[in-house]
């Protein structure tokens, strides 16, 4: 699960990282009282705020999601601006107002989950501010790349010798200290990855007008581990309901795993090796999957029934391809399924059905009275799923 | 022969008691798969599968009464973890977990610890492994694998029997398949189970299933290239049609970065001398081709 900056800023103040004061706006009003408090700050060396907008998709600024105000009246014009914006088809509900940072140098640091090594994996760059992935292309002898050890973590010469590695200078102290602590964060909260790009060393202004230079997190990316989330219920609030498609809620809802796409022939099947399969025979049968849905083992009628309805939602679904290997999943109980979705069906829709593995047998039988059209292999099935398609097209 | 389990195979189940544990216990069982024991904290003393199979409080009472020397793991997301530690505490050197739902970071310390003790993990999330005639363990329908000589290695569950089944229809039997787990934290990736195949004298081909996400394909491949050049193998990957950033049902099954497409890994794979098939249901023709004529 993705969150928002703001929120992953907090679970980093939990953790004791030091990130620069912010507060969230949900209304125009709401951001010029917050832009009001950072502009009288001493300590604010720009005399401007920073007006994020809070969407779990990248590319916020060149979207026109980020910008810098000078006064309270610019701020709630500027929040009223990003607050009316769509970003790749997310509402912003919410902005984040901070003090704009005089930005004296930006790096990159992560910790990832390392598939490859079985590890974490800190990456860090003195290339900060810009995507990594793009550094990675550009410049790659400028990436650090660091594993963790899988039993003792990250001692501190682990974490200082990460920090001379990346190029802190004079703030290496602070640099060891923070990938300390996203590697706390990333433990505390069962999370994938926690990014900060960038990490910045700021200006700032001692009560006697003196500057100040300090190792900051200026941004924070983090997206947490979804089999973990049960023993986190706290940060189920961080969901954003817009990021997700009503279908991925009551997908979740009947323990389904369903992905939207963007054909029209709708697919129900058992294992996510398989549904990816039956997609990719769907395309090369000629046709466009509408999604890819995974009922999961040992489903039972009304879970059946249930990803049925979701696939159905989709408007553009002209057939629906049924395709169950059972081993734990039971071929009668998914034909039971099918049948009494069939009966509450509002829309109706030519479904090929494909039931292979334990009681296949029953479930044909069960078929067969009910008048489904079945196939005895995947292809096939693709195949006659395609040309259903084809044929309510026409 | 066959390779992971077999004939020498002595199995104790974690979590036999339980709804999952004991439906799978039974058909391996009845699949003839040498099973000698079961552990369930607190039940030691009975019998499970009607009176068949004696449970044990801890696998090392287990092991030291019955010399079970493979697990199989069917204990809740929670507590599988510490049910793998378990095992390689009581000296056991083949373990699969077959629980899903494991938070990616438990698995990290855990997956250390059993290549510090020289055991082998299988899964997490794994539908286990068959060798056809010998064993059983975890959940491959008993139905769908016939004895031969071809080798299935595998990360998903249905899709593996798709494979398999399309195999044995065709009337190539295996001597091994074994499904590694869909998870991005597991023990055992595609090239651990090739180095096995590759020292089994009873495999003479090779069926390598793949999906989208990661390099462990790509890997494999590289290395059957140089140590089982006159193998005959195929291979098949899921996802060509999945769109980038969206984590397809597998935690590992997820295009990031232009990484692990289904593009590159099959690119791969025939450059290391596979034969990629577009449906599963190709595999046996494209063995055949491949000069493979068991």
């Amino acid at each position: 699960m993705k969150i928002h900056e703001a929120d992953a800023k907090s679970l980093l103040v939990a953790q004791g990282l030091p990130v620069p004061a912010w507060e969230v706006a949900r209304t125009p009003s709401q951001a010029r009282a917050a832009a009001v408090r950072f502009l009288a700050d001493p300590g604010n060396a720009t005399g401007k705020v920073v007006i994020k907008a809070q969407v779990l998709v990248g590319g916020r600024g060149k979207a026109g999601g980020v910008k810098l105000a000078a006064n309270a009246d610019e701020a709630e014009d500027v929040a009223a601006q990003i607050l009316a914006l769509e970003i790749k088809g997310l509402p912003v509900r919410r902005v984040l107002v901070g003090p704009a940072a005089e930005i004296v140098k930006e790096y990159y640091l992560s910790v990832l989950l390392d598939r490859a090594t079985k590890r974490l994996m800190f990456i860090g760059s003195a290339e900060g501010g810009v995507e990594i992935e793009q550094v990675a292309v550009d410049n790659p002898g400028a990436i650090v790349y660091q594993h963790t050890d899988p039993l003792l973590g990250m001692p501190d010469y682990a974490a200082r010798e990460l920090a001379f590695k990346i190029g802190f200078g004079a703030h290496w102290k602070a640099g060891a200290a923070i990938a300390k602590g996203l590697l706390k964060t990333m433990l505390a909260y069962d999370a994938d990855l926690v990014e900060i790009n960038p990490l910045a060393v700021i200006r700032e202004h001692n009560a006697d007008g003196t500057p100040v230079e300090r190792l900051v997190c200026l941004d924070a990316k983090i997206t947490l581990d979804d089999s973990a989330l049960p023993r986190h219920p706290q940060l189920e609030e961080f969901r954003d309901m817009d990021a997700e498609d009503p279908t991925d809620v009551e997908a979740r809802r009947y323990d389904l795993t369903f992905i939207k796409l963007e054909g029209d022939i709708g697919c129900m099947v058992n294992g996510a090796g398989l549904a990816m399969t039956t997609m990719d025979l769907v395309n090369r049968a000629g046709g466009q999957p509408a999604n890819f849905l995974d009922i999961g083992g040992g489903a039972k009628s009304d879970r059946v029934a249930a990803a049925m309805r979701l696939i159905l939602e989709d408007p553009n679904v002209k057939a629906i391809l049924v395709n169950i290997f059972g081993g734990i999943t039971r071929g009668d109980e998914v034909a039971k399924g099918l049948i009494e979705a069939r009966a509450q069906q509002v829309r109706d829709v030519p479904m090929v059905v494909r039931i292979v593995g334990t009681n296949a047998a029953e479930a044909a039988e069960l078929l067969e009275a009910a008048r489904f059209v079945t196939a005895a292999s995947l292809d096939e099935a693709a195949a006659k799923a395609v040309a259903a398609a084809k044929g309510a097209a026409a | 022969m066959s390779i992971l389990i077999g004939r020498d195979t002595r199995l104790v189940v974690q979590g036999i008691t339980g709804r999952e544990g004991e439906f799978h216990s039974r058909a391996m069982l009845e699949y003839g798969t040498p099973l000698v024991a079961g552990v369930t904290p607190g039940k030691g003393g009975r019998m499970a599968l009607d009176g068949k199979v004696p449970v044990f409080n801890t696998v090392a009472d287990a092991v030291r009464e019955t010399g079970a020397n493979t697990s199989c793991i069917f204990v809740p997301a929670g507590g599988a973890p510490d049910a793998v530690l378990e095992s390689v505490a009581a000296g056991i050197r083949t373990i699969f977990c077959i629980t899903e739902g494991i938070p990616a970071l438990d698995m990290i310390p855990v997956v250390e610890e059993v290549r510090l003790a020289g055991a082998r993990l299988i899964g997490p999330n794994c539908p286990g492994a068959t060798s056809p005639g010998s064993a059983k363990v975890g959940f491959i329908p008993g139905s769908i694998p016939r004895e031969g000589r071809v080798g299935v290695v595998s990360r998903s569950g249905t899709l593996t029997y798709e494979a398999v089944q399309a195999m044995t229809d065709a009337g190539l039997g295996q001597s091994t398949c074994v499904g590694i787990g869909g998870d991005p934290v597991i023990g055992t990736q595609h090239i651990d189970v090739l180095k096995l195949f590759a020292e089994d004298p009873d495999t003479e081909a090779l069926v390598l299933i793949g999906e989208i996400g990661g390099t462990a394909e790509e890997e494999a491949a590289a290395w059957a290239a140089v140590h089982m050049a006159d193998v005959p193998r195929v291979a098949f990957i899921a996802g060509r049609t999945a769109p980038e950033g969206k984590r397809m049902g597998h935690a590992g099954a997820i295009i990031s970065g232009g990484k692990g497409t289904a593009a590159s890994k099959v690119t791969a794979l025939e450059a290391a001398g596979f034969r990629v098939a577009g449906s599963p249901t190709e595999l046996p023709a494209l063995l055949r081709e491949a000069g493979y004529r068991g």
